[in-house]
């Protein structure tokens, strides 16, 4: 039964697994050791211990994350090679070198310094530790822009030659690293990150503030996160636009798919609802509103928006699922902006910290980041279908010569584990959600209380074997 | 388009270093999976807990060199990493895997309660699968690896079989010479006694296998032979397996002499020693014995760039990591368990 599986489709599910499963970390860890850097320097500014609080708080809950990021990312390194060799091959020469360099400039500064943030807190001078939140900061953001420009540059290709041997050869690194879509797609998704975040940190603080506990802490989170809804979230709608375009010039087709739109047509209306149908070509029970699509993507009510219908039935994407994960991304984004005039209009009436309902309001958005993020990948990535490098190489000539049977095992086996151990990662999170920041915790260089501890210790000493 | 294959020979100096990163990579991960290893086995829980703390700041970094080594044979021979990827697509996956349980430990041990002995378990055999996915890869590719035109020709489990299995025990061993070795240097008392004592039996495995492997590659391939028998060769290569006995020795008596730091650097050196008569008898191939490392190197220019941030990077990693084991170094206190968040 297994060998009949058609491993082009069960590596993709594979890839879009494991990639999805790993986005959900760094788009929290890029924007949290951001957070965690402007924390401990407002701390060492102020000397005002809430900050170091909130920082010790939110270190554990970092560690949890980056250490499922770090785990799940090992894992994409080499896939590339089990499921696209050939893609490895053919694009080796740039992807190669792009990665290589987010591995030293990026992996060892993280890794290193993480070690120095996490268990160094007593150990190194109050400087010194700052100096290591900042670099693993940095070091997010620097992996970002490497993983980033391969990417992009799978999108809109740039500074290369195709030799004759079906080899991709580099003619120009600064066109292939600053390739067309890259300095869009960096800056979309660096804000995402930290919109990702700055929710996330909302809804904990507003669920603190609901039940009472933690007040001067919840208000430092609610207040700091309500900063970026307020300036950062529009801002991303003016992102997300510039990204837009730049599609809509390099990938034409994606911008057709997320607009539903089957006929080139002029004056192209926005469709706000519909049911794209791949094989009818046409988008059902379409709610339309006059006009607006021309108006967003040529600046002109009259402008000329191209069709699917424009490329072959096979150079088409999946059209329902980018339609859809575009509505989603961009409705969730709609629903940050509110919540940054909400905020402020709470914040001058002197209810930001006081209002039940905006409490209830920030804990549901608290996933609403991690939900935009991933649909907005699903836009891009099915979008770029059926290129793995658009143009160059198809993906179902991009994969490695395995049989159909190891892949949907291997599949198998990182859905089990992946569930296991997002299950886990999730249950120690939660704990330490409940457990909320503790007061004083963090006082530099003295030991904490150790009371409870040595009983603990006492009580295992007992029945400690496992063999 | 710059390019420094006019002045320097790019495909040696790539084979070199991303053999020295591997190396790096077994040594380094190779102790702190050894730790993993011997975990289950330690006599308490405040072991345990010593032995975790002792590498907890540095394993991340750690396992940084095996990305590197991935992702590097990608950047400086993308055909030999198209090609031994998906011929070891279940050992390498059941790796990253066993990487994955090991990892997660870390975090997930030093804040759960109720449930600490469900991440020994986990720590315990993710290392120990890594460890043996790892050994059983070098077995399966120093027999050789099928291939056809640009891409891996062989089945799905010709990985498997009595050779690659042992040498992946024999791996499991090495690393526990070296998690033994380290718990011996960074603990002390009932920990490092116990850790003395592994040590010691590790080394007797490690002794045998060393053995094994050093008879049989000769036997296995007739060009090996040639290339360690034939004369003078014979005289240039005696030093390594010479050294290898040397090592061998100091370590045991430094064990039994009560040393505390050299056991750990000695069992580094009989690594080296090692990786280096296996790194010779696959000269000069990177998928062997099909694809050499001047037919798989990438594009001049790429392998240019990435030379040019690896000459100015590595030095500084390197400095950077070493102070970050220079800021944990000396013996894990049991006081020191409550630091920050672990």
């Amino acid at each position: 039964m297994l060998e009949n599986l058609d491993p082009v489709l069960l590596a993709r599910i594979q890839f879009a697994f494991t990639v999805s499963f790993h986005i959900i970390f760094p788009s929290f860890t890029i924007g949290l050791a951001s957070w965690l850097a402007v924390l401990e320097w407002r701390w060492l500014r102020t000397g005002n211990p809430v900050y170091a609080d909130v920082y010790q708080m939110w270190v554990k809950i970092f560690a949890v994350t980056f250490g499922m990021g770090v785990v799940s990312g090992v894992v994409l390194s080499f896939q590339f090679g089990t499921n696209w060799s050939i893609l490895s091959d053919a694009g080796g020469n740039i992807l190669g070198p792009l990665l290589g360099y987010e591995v030293i400039t990026a992996f060892f500064l993280e890794a290193s310094f993480l070690g120095v943030m996490l268990a160094g807190w007593n150990r190194v001078g109050r400087r010194l530790h700052f100096a290591a939140t900042v670099l693993v900061a940095a070091g997010t953001l620097i992996s970002a822009f490497w993983i980033l420009s391969a990417n992009s540059w799978m999108h809109t290709p740039d500074g290369f030659r195709v030799g004759g041997n079906g080899l991709i050869y580099p003619t120009n690194w600064l066109e292939i690293i600053f390739n067309p879509s890259f300095p869009y797609r960096f800056v979309h998704m660096v804000v995402a990150a930290y919109l990702t975040t700055a929710f996330t940190v909302a809804g904990i603080g507003a669920f603190y503030l609901w039940r009472g506990r933690h007040i001067p802490h919840a208000r430092v989170m609610l207040g700091m996160a309500m900063i970026m809804a307020i300036f950062v979230a529009p801002m991303q709608l003016l992102f997300g636009d510039m990204h837009g375009l730049n599609t809509l010039e390099h990938q034409p087709a994606k911008v057709s798919a997320m607009e539903g739109l089957w006929e080139t047509t002029t004056g192209a209306p926005l469709l706000l609802f519909g049911w794209p149908d791949q094989d009818a070509e046409v988008t059902r029970y379409a709610l339309e509103v006059p006009k607006l699509s021309s108006l967003i993507l040529t600046h002109d009510f009259n402008g000329e928006v191209k069709g699917l219908k424009a490329w072959r039935a096979d150079e088409r994407p999946p059209v329902a699922m980018v339609f859809w994960t575009f509505r989603i991304m961009v409705g969730l984004g709609l629903l940050m902006i509110a919540t940054g005039l909400m905020a402020i209009i709470l914040y001058f009436r002197k209810r930001l910290f006081d209002t039940r309902l905006f409490q209830y309001w920030c804990m549901a958005l608290t996933p609403a980041g991690f939900i935009a993020v991933l649909a907005g990948w699903f836009v891009t990535e099915v979008g770029r279908q059926p290129w793995a490098v658009q143009g160059l190489l198809r993906t179902e000539d991009a994969i490695s010569p395995v049989v159909g049977t190891s892949v949907a095992l291997s599949l198998a086996a990182f859905v089990v584990v992946y569930v296991f151990v997002f299950g886990a990662g999730s249950y120690y999170i939660l704990h330490l959600i409940g457990k909320g920041p503790e007061n004083g915790e963090a006082d530099y260089g003295g030991q904490e209380a150790a009371g409870s501890t040595e009983v603990y210790d006492a009580e295992r000493e007992k029945g400690g074997r496992h063999v | 388009m710059f390019s420094f294959e006019g002045f320097l020979d790019l495909p040696m100096i790539w084979y070199v270093l991303i053999g020295t990163a591997i190396f790096l990579y077994v040594l380094l991960d190779g102790f702190d999976l050894g730790v993993g290893i011997l975990f289950l086995f330690a006599p308490t829980d405040q072991c345990r807990d010593s032995m975790m703390r002792s590498i907890a700041p540095f394993w991340d970094g750690n396992e940084t060199w095996l990305v590197l080594g991935g992702g590097g044979l990608l950047a400086a021979f993308p055909l030999a990493y198209a090609v031994i990827m998906p011929a070891f697509y279940i050992p390498v996956i059941l790796m990253l895997l066993g990487l994955i349980f090991r990892g997660i430990a870390f975090e997930f041990r030093f804040k759960a309660g109720r449930f600490r002995q469900v991440w020994d378990y986990s720590f315990h055999f993710g290392s120990l699968l890594a460890a043996l996915m790892q050994g059983i890869i070098v077995g399966a590719f120093v027999q050789g690896i099928e291939v056809s035109g640009r891409s891996y020709a062989g089945g799905s489990f010709d990985w498997l079989n009595a050779y690659s299995l042992m040498t992946g025990v024999a791996v499991i061993f090495g690393y526990a010479l070296l998690g033994a070795t380290w718990v011996v240097m960074k603990t002390d008392g009932q920990t490092q006694q116990w850790a003395r004592q592994s040590a010691s039996y590790a080394l007797c495995y490690q002794a045998l296998f060393l053995a094994i492997v050093s008879v049989s590659m000769p036997i296995m391939n007739a060009d090996i032979r040639e290339l360690w028998f034939s004369l003078p060769n014979f005289f240039f290569l005696l030093p390594i397996p010479m050294i290898s006995l040397v090592f061998l020795i100091s370590i045991w008596r430094d064990l039994h002499a009560g040393r505390e730091y050299r056991p750990f650097f000695l069992s580094f050196g009989l690594f080296l020693t090692g990786y280096l008569g296996i790194a010779i008898s696959m000269w000069p191939y990177v998928v062997p014995f099909e694809i050499t490392f001047r037919e798989a190197a990438a594009a001049p220019s790429s392998q240019s760039l990435m030379l040019a941030g690896t000459a100015v990077l590595l030095p500084v990693i390197l400095g950077y990591m070493g102070y970050v084991y220079y800021i944990f170094r000396g013996k894990v206190g049991r006081e020191s368990g409550h630091e920050g968040a672990y």
